[in-house]
């Protein structure tokens, strides 16, 4: 009897933790939906007809589906897209190798190697994650614009080489993490530092620098004030720039703008979706205590 | 993130000078391994020195001066500080536009993040499909964004009035109303709360099982363990996102550039698209430094607040032991 009443609210308990779980996981789904609704949005308005647009209540599904937008975005006089992909390109892969190559031989200097003056340094690494980047900005573009820099990459790029203070921390935290014991089996090997950085240090903190990377390349493609300020001629420009350019002038052409905004997104879609373990991973190790 | 960055530097501190301790004069080999460091550093050493500290002390040189880029910077003592706190109205407008936009955007994104971190917690199915969601908008190029989210709060065909629309319920003229337009930029915030979501999922996932085992023997319900458990060892999460939060919050820029230039009537003047206008479209480049220095003493204070109060209400684990 007991036995049975016992195994009756077992069985209670059962179902209502299954119908918590639907529940949340509808609410999930219904949020999800929302989350995905406006690149829905902004695909459904690229494929329009231009009678479907300016509609209430709207059109989801276009009647019949429009291709046109994409080649006319993509041929457009003042939208570029291929070299404007270029440039992100160059933008974002210079920078992404610069900043990977400088963090990690920072932090290899900051995690493993005794010196003079380090902790002095450090702690002044660490205070200019304080900084906003408006109180820099004006100051390095009149340098940038006095060496005559100002309408390239250079000073988008070459900065980038010099390194980021908080990559530096993170990649840091990461090589304390590794054991010194492997640093000093190769010293008595007769390894040089830059050997034991290049070939020990560097492959072990694989998961750390892939995150760095992904973030730098991802913030270059986005990255909309550096490209505004310092590219000024129209061949130049990131496809963020090109796209803010395209908007200017056709700002109410809400299809054709929805299909520029569709290929200038594109590429960062596809590369999340074959990279998305390693930027939730990332985010992750970015949002620990160090 | 500045806390936690500094408190690991103590604890490494530490550590460190118990290392040196005995140090006097450097032998040969660690000479020559100051000098390697030295060589491995010289990147960022230079960047710190020449892009950074130099910077910072050109800034507050510049903000004393009237500085055009086509003449020297002339020497004008606090003249721009004079403008700026009593001569300048759109400096306040601007300060308050931006402070209305962290006050609503920064909270509410954490509520909705720990919100959704909560149920993603519940062992649930697809739970990689989700945080995947929650996340790709986070990575959608901020201008594309932007313009698309233009288009969506279109008060006519836009697709949020749509829904409104469908449910019968008031359809606002977000942009093109002084009233409307700073909530649109609050809830079109509240698209990139992805990245916050998986911190906090992080961090609840960090929770060790036993408490909550142990609050169930107690007899708590489900609230009381939330209010008990989980939120008290969140909180140093709950801490880092705040931080960052307000600090991006007050940072906006690209959205304004492209969304709003700033109105109707000023209502979307956010702080940094103020400061911009003054240094790169008008060339006024010693206001826009004085700017930039208020703009550093906020932040400065706010983050300060954050962290004094934290000592209140922030829970760190490792102290009770």
């Amino acid at each position: 009897m007991i036995a049975n009443r016992s195994l009756s609210r077992f069985g209670g308990l059962r179902f209502r933790r299954l119908f918590t779980k639907t529940i949340v996981f509808i609410i999930l789904l219904i949020t999800a939906v929302a989350f995905m609704l406006p690149l829905a949005w902004m695909i459904s308005t690229s494929l329009k007809p231009k009678p479907q647009i300016f509609v209430y209540p709207l059109i989801w599904i276009p009647d019949p589906p429009v291709w046109e937008n994409y080649p006319k975005a993509f041929n457009n006089p003042s939208f570029h897209y291929l070299l404007f992909l270029g440039n992100s390109l160059y933008y974002a892969i210079l920078s992404t190798i610069g900043i990977v190559l400088s963090c990690s031989l920072t932090a290899y200097a900051f995690a493993r190697l005794r010196w003079w003056g380090r902790e002095f340094w450090f702690l002044l690494t660490l205070a200019t994650l304080m900084i906003p980047y408006p109180v820099t900005l004006i100051p390095q573009y009149l340098i940038f614009s006095q060496i005559g820099w100002v309408n390239s990459f250079k000073p988008l790029i070459v900065p980038n080489f010099m390194g980021t203070a908080f990559f530096i921390f993170l990649l840091r935290q990461f090589f304390l993490t590794i054991p010194m014991d492997l640093s000093d089996a190769a010293r008595i090997d007769g390894a040089s530092d830059w050997q034991i950085y290049w070939r020990i240090i560097l492959p072990l903190a694989k998961p750390a620098l892939v995150t760095v990377a992904l973030f730098t390349f991802l913030y270059c493609w986005n990255d909309f004030l550096g490209p505004l300020i310092y590219l000024t001629d129209g061949n130049k420009y990131t496809l963020a720039v090109g796209l803010a350019a395209f908007r200017g002038q056709y700002r109410t052409q809400w299809d054709l703008m929805m299909a520029a905004s569709t290929i200038v997104t594109a590429p960062v879609v596809v590369l999340f979706f074959f990279t998305q373990k390693q930027f939730i991973e990332g985010i992750t190790l970015t949002g620990m205590k160090g | 993130m500045a806390q936690d960055v500094i408190s690991s530097v103590e604890l490494q501190g530490k550590k460190d000078s118990a290392v040196f301790k005995r140090r006097r004069w450097p032998s040969r080999s660690s000479l020559r391994e100051n000098v390697t460091a030295y060589l491995f550093a010289l990147p960022w050493l230079l960047n710190l020195l020449l892009l950074i500290a130099y910077p910072v002390g050109a800034a507050i040189y510049y903000s004393f001066t009237e500085y055009s880029i086509l003449q020297p910077p002339r020497w004008v003592g606090l003249q721009n500080y004079r403008d700026m706190f009593v001569e300048d109205p759109l400096f306040w407008t601007a300060l308050y536009n931006t402070c209305y936009y962290a006050v609503f955007a920064v909270p509410l994104g954490l509520i909705i993040s720990l919100w959704l971190a909560l149920l993603l917690n519940q062992h649930i199915p697809g739970i990689g499909f989700f945080r995947s969601t929650f996340f790709l908008p986070s990575i959608v190029p901020v201008v594309a964004a932007s313009v698309v989210w233009a288009w969506i709060l279109n008060p006519e065909f836009g697709l949020i009035n749509d829904l409104l629309g469908r449910v019968g319920l008031y359809r606002p003229p977000w942009l093109t109303s002084e009233h409307w337009s700073k909530p649109a930029f609050i809830i079109m915030s509240l698209w990139g709360i992805g990245p916050t979501t998986i911190i906090f999922l992080a961090g609840l996932q960090d929770i060790p099982q036993h408490l909550y085992e142990a609050a169930e023997i107690d007899g708590a319900n489900p609230l009381q363990k939330l209010w008990s458990v989980t939120l008290p060892l969140l909180t140093p999460t709950i801490f880092f996102n705040l931080v960052v939060g307000l600090i991006n919050a007050f940072q906006i820029f690209t959205q304004v550039y492209i969304i709003s230039e700033g109105g109707p009537l000023w209502s979307t003047l956010f702080y940094v698209y103020y400061l911009w206008q003054h240094g790169f479209r008008f060339f006024k480049m010693g206001y826009a430094s004085a700017l930039a220095l208020v703009l550093f003493v906020i932040i400065m204070i706010l983050t300060s607040i954050v962290m004094i109060s934290s000592k209140r209400w922030v829970y760190y684990e490792a102290e009770q032991r």
